[in-house]
């Protein structure tokens, strides 16, 4: 397994980690959430780890960022931090 | 510096995972909105579950699925399995458990969530703070 | 408050980096997280049990007693979300469209409610935009995912799958019919107690199997004992009770993350919703 893949990998998975606790949008933190889940299911797969990496798509990108996108139409999008 | 770059290389890996889990720490904390006090538990979730399955692989082994054991239907005892050639399974088992705990935490927190801002107009913590002693 | 988050964290993140000096190089194949238990599970798996699949095969047969409190606890989420936020009073305005001549018609207090069908129709006070491309495209590509969702449970022995994947993907199935079409659509279609009765039956159907090893003579969950009630060879019988104890589990899941969905998005009252 190449270390340039799971560098780059691992980069843009803490640049989505950063990106999602710091915006004042909620509706793009479920975004970068599902984004950041994403990156987290490719980092596996290379791992070797297919099993996780499969659960990981079908809940982390599917349905934890439905519920979350459910959640903030139903209370505020704006955030003061 | 040619001391430090051995170590960098065998063990850079563990640094990121660690940085992503302080990441987490660091949103669960100091966030005063209560949703990104929750993107903060979920972010320190998978980086401890991406930390155990980095431990259970092993260099040129293929994932853990035995090959050519489907259509050997009668003889399964003549199959010779070595250990080094799959990556561990332990890990990816208990791990599994983890991500399924973990949406379910996540589903009960956000109804969580949904009624507090039902009661009091407001998700961010001192707002709520406020309102609590006002009553 | 910043800041002692911030001092927190980096003390516990040095120490964390520091402890790091300790761990086993990586991908190490002797590193002690590799050598006790785990060759035993890669070696005898496939003679023991007859699945390929090692990670079902520890999953569901060597630790089958936290899978069924992994269940359990997914079970509890959907009595959780439903016990929170399920609201059973009536809406107090209600808004009616009269189809032939377009009128709208608001009642105030919610005592009187007119008769839905080819007269009268709801009207959300949310405005839900009605696309044509979007419910079409759903209603082809439904009964794929769900088809997708069977296969992925029953081949959780030869392939990366199992009866949690499979029981999301025919759950998100389902929020998809809610998204494309209305909450009401699928709230009418997939009665409420039909979802609260198969998210029990799933765990039922897990500590059933258990029951029925223990009740011919075996340990809890020890699916040798089944080939006396199974005509299938005993070479093969713990695939078998393997599948059964996945499909328990795919319709807990199923039904568990439909019911969280649904209480979420209508904050319990079941009529409008994304």
């Amino acid at each position: 397994m190449h270390w340039q893949i799971d560098l780059i990998i691992l980069t843009f998975t803490i640049f989505c980690a950063l990106a999602a606790i710091s915006v004042k949008d909620l509706l793009s933190t479920a975004i970068l959430f599902g984004a950041y889940s994403f990156m987290m299911c490719l980092l596996w797969a290379v791992m070797g780890a297919v099993d996780v990496a499969f659960t990981e798509a079908s809940v982390g990108a599917g349905v934890s960022t439905v519920f979350f996108v459910a959640a903030v139409f139903r209370t505020s999008r704006r955030t003061k931090d | 510096m040619s001391e430090i770059l051995p170590i960098i290389v065998a063990k850079y890996n563990y640094w990121l995972y660690i940085i992503l889990m302080m990441i987490g720490l660091y949103a669960m904390i100091s966030k005063n909105n209560l949703i990104k006090k929750l993107v903060g538990m979920n972010i320190f979730q998978t980086s401890i579950i991406l930390f155990y399955v980095s431990i259970g692989y092993k260099t040129n082994a293929t994932i853990p699925i035995i090959e050519n054991a489907h259509g050997d239907s009668h003889s399964p005892h003549e199959l010779i399995i070595h250990a080094a050639d799959y990556i561990n399974p332990l890990p990816h088992v208990l791990m599994l458990t983890a991500i399924v705990v973990s949406v379910a935490t996540f589903g009960v927190a956000l109804a969580l969530a949904v009624k507090i801002y039902q009661r009091y107009q407001t998700l961010e913590e001192d707002e709520i703070r406020m309102r609590l002693t006002e009553e | 408050m910043r800041f002692i988050a911030l001092i927190i964290v980096s003390l516990c993140g040095g120490l964390l980096l520091y402890a790091t000096a300790d761990f086993p190089a990586w991908g190490d194949p002797n590193s002690p997280a590799n050598s006790y238990l785990s060759p035993h599970y890669i070696q005898k798996s496939i003679e023991e049990t007859g699945v390929p699949n090692l990670v079902t095969s520890v999953l569901a047969d060597y630790r089958g007693f936290d899978t069924m409190f992994e269940t359990a606890v997914v079970f509890c989420a959907g009595l959780a979300c439903f016990l929170l936020l399920r609201n059973f009073k009536q809406k107090e305005e209600n808004f009616y469209r009269h189809i032939p001549t377009g009128v709208i018609i608001q009642f105030k207090k919610g005592d009187k409610t007119l008769p839905v069908g080819k007269e009268f129709e709801h009207i959300d006070t949310e405005w839900i935009p009605y696309d044509l491309i979007i419910k079409t495209v759903c209603r082809i590509l439904i009964p794929f995912i769900q088809l997708y969702a069977l296969y992925v449970v029953a081949h959780g022995d030869f392939s990366p799958g199992g009866g949690f994947q499979g029981g999301v993907i025919f759950g998100s199935s389902l929020m998809l019919y809610a998204i494309a079409y209305n909450l009401r659509t699928l709230v009418q279609r997939v009665k409420e107690k039909l979802l609260g009765l198969f998210c029990a039956i799933g765990v039922l159907i897990y500590a059933g199997i258990g029951v029925v090893c223990m009740a011919l003579g075996g340990n809890f969950l020890d699916y040798g004992k089944l080939s006396q009630i199974l005509p299938v060879d005993p070479g093969h019988i713990r695939a078998y009770g393997m599948l059964g104890v996945e499909i328990g589990v795919g319709i807990t899941v199923m039904a568990a993350m439909v019911i969280i969905y649904v209480n979420i998005v209508s904050i319990g009252r079941h009529d409008e919703g994304l």
